[in-house]
């Protein structure tokens, strides 16, 4: 295909060595077999291949995409592997594969028609490649299993044999996908495709990726965020061992390329810098604090969810009850730091890294290579964890600006993990104030929920502030909508926020807003219902009439925790619920909190009711890892800023949690049908409002911050 | 210049004393399964057997090693992918994103060789190897069903 040919010209042009690399791509693939469609290639042996959009980073998506193409396609699932497009290729082909945004949950739920829909065009085309050959009508003939058989005469022909022939074929004009009735496919639990390399050491991800002649470049910027580079002595680590480049990038980074990672790192550390922080370098976390803590009972804010008069009801109500919470500043963290291996001419610039979405990834590539896009290209790999850290592209932006220092030689950008950690982008901080006004049978007349904090569109997407305002930060708190809405009616409402943006950029989370957003609300009715002597349940109940999704699932805890029996001795519970990201969740804990404060969390139940459920097992993946995640952002999160920078460095100063703390879970997954919602994040939002009301149940203790390190939790 | 047993192998590595084990055998030996996460032994992705005992190779500068040292690195754990560890692994569906999971299976697999039917207490104990994706409860069921000898 002529991108390939451009490419290689393109490196001979610059006398460059020719990548000795292979990553199989949709380019190389289709001079071999024609495709049946954008999404499916048949080789003459069965063997199917499905092109991805979506990247996988661990979440499943590569499964699932698989099983929504296979159900429509009737192949031979034991025969099926997957390629990534690249970017570059969707643009040529008039984005042919649709969004490439692996974010906000939604690889299967945004993909589920598009890659349902190409796999019945190519078992429609098979079929009449397989009729036209006998000279039978189409409609004579069923697909199985990738075999074609003439009902009347038995003749059968397989996927491979008609995949040529179904390639000159026009794709049909009308598609009729299948009922969720008639799926085979589509809600089993298959093992995943990519397992077996993930036990072997033989998954190739963006680390260890080799080119001949490949040199290695360790990066460091500005530790203080928006500061640049005063100086440095380049000429104090030339000679050291390995180092070939020293080299400014841009006006806040520095980066020693060398011929292996530790000889690039080792000179790295050696070399002088001389920072300039600027204004930035005088912010400290008190600093940010008091900013936060202003925003809080400031006149101006936006509102995100109103009803009624809630200001005028809580005046006049017998009872207030009012507190503060709070959420720290967080890091993605995940296990890969980033990475980035780059070629770049004068002619082309050719990218292969992990990232969540590709296209953006390509536009950041041409922006920083001084060329257009369709000189360019960005080949995928696998990532070794997302979590929203590699929807943005700063990192490959000073990779290509590293490797367009030195032409037609292939570098590949690793950052440290001291760089990842204090490089990041990260959760956004928030506070909340919440007051309830009571009446005198303590039933709550009006809640005010006042965020103080960081936009994550502000700085990510200003163009998508509605009049100032960041629809995002009302997440789980909406009104209505099939994304995240609220699951209580309460007579008088407000929800609103002071925007109070900092220097530290922030960025999508896995959970994003909802993480504080639960906690917040939460924790506070939990509050309520205890400062009304009420069970947190019933009181709960009694604000979700008009909420049946979002009650299914809280009930569906509760009676699997056995919320009206005891718990076992020393054990305390708690709940919550929320709806984000187009599903519901709910969760419900037990906990012990020992005479000296030691948290232990010993299980939990999670529901989820995501409409459709492609693969439970999957689901059930996810929900555990997003227990793992969410309770390791509740017990030791926070990245604090001292002189402008970032104080945690690695995971000794940024702990994370392990085996040893990881609770038991019990996952019920209850699609209801009908819509389909994501899974990889929203179990997240529950996990600290559960357990922080379990602590509360056990302890007396109101815990409003995190995290809970350092915290004292003894009763 | 420092020699070393690698899965077997003895291999001239040609680089500074000072270099971690880890980077030895990424960059140097070109065997990429064992990962870089931390570089403080903070982490465990970097885990490996010098003989037969799990040791974080982000830590072991190569002048810490000796000839006779047997290093064995997720590629060499068994000759074709099938040591109980990695089977249970496969009929669990452990891995999620898959870069801490040769860590955690090294750190596996020196675990059952020295205690063949480990308690949760001694899991907790030897795997504290951070996976960000959340797959401990399978690592968990992976070790106790491996020690079963029932997997695959
Ligand atoms: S990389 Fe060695 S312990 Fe983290
Ligand atoms: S599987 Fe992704 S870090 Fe463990």
């Amino acid at each position: 295909m002529s991108i390939t040919m451009k490419r290689r010209n393109a490196f001979k042009a610059a006398g460059a060595v020719l990548l000795g690399f292979h990553i199989p791509t949709a380019d190389a693939q289709a001079q071999a077999v024609p495709e049946v469609n954008a999404w499916v290639v048949i080789h003459p042996d069965d063997r199917v291949v499905m092109r991805m959009a979506r990247s996988e980073m661990g979440q499943g998506t590569r499964t699932g995409l698989a099983q929504m193409l296979a159900e429509e396609l009737h192949c031979d699932w034991a025969r099926i592997t997957t390629e990534y497009v690249t970017p570059g290729q969707s643009l040529a082909r008039n984005r042919a594969w649709g969004n490439f945004l692996t974010a906000g949950s939604q690889g299967i739920r945004q993909s589920q028609d598009i890659v349902r829909r190409g796999g019945a065009a190519a078992r429609v085309m098979l079929v009449q490649a397989a009729a036209t050959q006998w000279g039978v009508d189409a409609a004579q003939c069923t697909a199985r299993n990738s075999v074609i058989t003439h009902t009347p005469s038995g003749r059968t022909l397989r996927y491979g044999q008609v995949a040529e022939a179904a390639s000159r074929l026009t794709p049909p004009a009308n598609i009729t996908l299948k009922e969720p009735r008639e799926w085979t496919v589509i809600g089993q639990s298959v093992p995943r495709l990519d397992t077996a390399a993930k036990t072997n050491g033989s998954l190739v991800f963006g680390s260890d990726l080799k080119m001949p002649g490949m040199l290695v470049a360790v990066p460091k910027r500005c530790p203080v965020f928006g500061g640049r580079v005063a100086s440095f002595d380049a000429a104090a680590v030339r000679g050291m061992p390995g180092v070939r480049h020293v080299l400014q990038v841009g006006e806040s980074a520095v980066a020693v390329v060398a011929d292996t990672f530790w000889q690039a790192k080792t000179a790295l550390d050696a070399l002088p810098v001389r920072w300039d922080g600027g204004e930035n370098a005088r912010v400290q976390q008190a600093t940010i604090e008091a900013q936060l803590n202003e925003g809080l009972t400031a006149t101006e804010a936006f509102v995100g969810n109103s009803n009624g008069d809630a200001r005028a009801a809580i005046a006049g109500a017998a009872r207030r009850i009012e507190a503060t919470y709070s959420y720290p500043f967080q890091n993605h963290a995940p296990m890969e730091p980033m990475n980035a291996t780059v070629v770049w001419t004068a002619a082309r610039c050719d990218v292969w890294c992990p990232t969540q979405n590709g296209e953006a990834a390509l536009v950041t590539t041409a922006q920083a290579a001084g060329l257009p896009q369709n000189q360019c290209d960005v080949h995928r790999v696998d990532l070794g964890g997302g979590f929203g850290r590699r929807t943005t592209h700063d990192w490959l932006a000073d990779a290509v600006l590293i490797a367009r220092q030195i032409p037609g030689v292939p570098i590949k950008t690793m950052w440290t993990r001291e760089e990842d950690m204090v490089q990041g982008r990260y959760h956004p901080i928030t506070k909340a104030r919440m007051t309830a006004g009571l009446d005198a049978q303590g039933e709550i007349t009006g809640l005010h929920m006042r965020i103080s904090g960081q936009s994550i569109l502000s700085f990510v997407f200003p163009t998508a502030l509605q009049n100032g305002r960041d629809p995002v930060q009302f997440q789980g708190l909406n009104a209505g909508g099939t994304e995240g809405a609220i699951g209580y009616s309460f007579p008088n409402l407000l929800i609103d926020h002071a925007m109070r943006n900092t220097h530290v950029p922030p960025h999508f989370w896995r959970g994003v807003n909802h993480n504080q957003n639960a906690i917040y609300l939460e924790c506070f009715l939990d509050e309520i219902a205890h400062a009304t002597n009420q069970d947190p349940l019933a009181l709960r109940r009694k604000l979700m009439a008009n909420h049946p999704r979002h009650l299914a699932v809280l009930n569906a805890v509760a009676d699997r925790i056995g919320w009206t029996t005891p718990p076992p001795a020393g054990r305390h519970r708690g709940i919550a619920q929320q709806m984000g990201f187009g599903s519901y969740v709910a969760a419900a804990t037990e906990v012990s909190v020992d005479a000296s404060g030691r948290l232990k969390v010993h299980r939990i139940v999670a529901a989820t009711d995501c409409g459709v459920a492609v693969n439970p097992r999957q689901i059930e993946m996810q929900v555990e890892g997003s227990f793992s995640y969410g309770l390791s952002a509740l017990l030791y999160g926070a990245c604090t800023v001292k002189d402008g920078a970032i104080e945690q460095t690695n995971f000794d100063s940024y702990n994370v949690l392990r085996i040893d703390e990881m609770p038991q879970v019990e996952t019920i997954v209850m699609p209801s049908g009908g819509f389909w919602g994501g899974v990889g994040e929203p179990t997240i939002m529950v996990a600290a409002p559960a357990v922080l009301n379990a602590i509360f149940a056990a302890t007396g203790k109101r815990i409003r911050d995190v995290p809970l390190q350092g915290q004292d939790l003894r009763r | 210049m420092a020699r070393l047993n690698v899965n077997g192998r003895v291999v001239e590595v040609n680089a500074s004393a000072d270099t971690p084990l880890l980077w030895a055998l990424r960059d140097h030996v070109g065997l990429t399964g064992t990962k870089y996460g931390c570089g403080v032994a903070a982490c465990g992705a970097c885990t490996v057997h010098v003989d037969g005992v799990a040791m974080r190779a982000c830590a072991m500068p190569i002048s810490a090693i000796t000839p006779e040292q047997r290093i064995v690195t997720i590629e060499g754990l068994s000759p074709d992918g099938n040591h109980p560890v990695q089977r249970a692994w496969r009929a669990l569906d452990v891995p999620q994103c898959g870069y801490c999971q040769s860590g955690m299976i090294m750190a596996a697999a020196a675990l059952l060789a020295e205690k063949p039917r480990p308690t949760d207490a001694e899991i907790d104990e030897a795997m504290s190897n951070i996976c960000r994706c959340g797959t401990y409860n399978r690592v968990r069921a992976g070790i106790h069903q491996a020690a079963r000898g029932t997997a695959g």
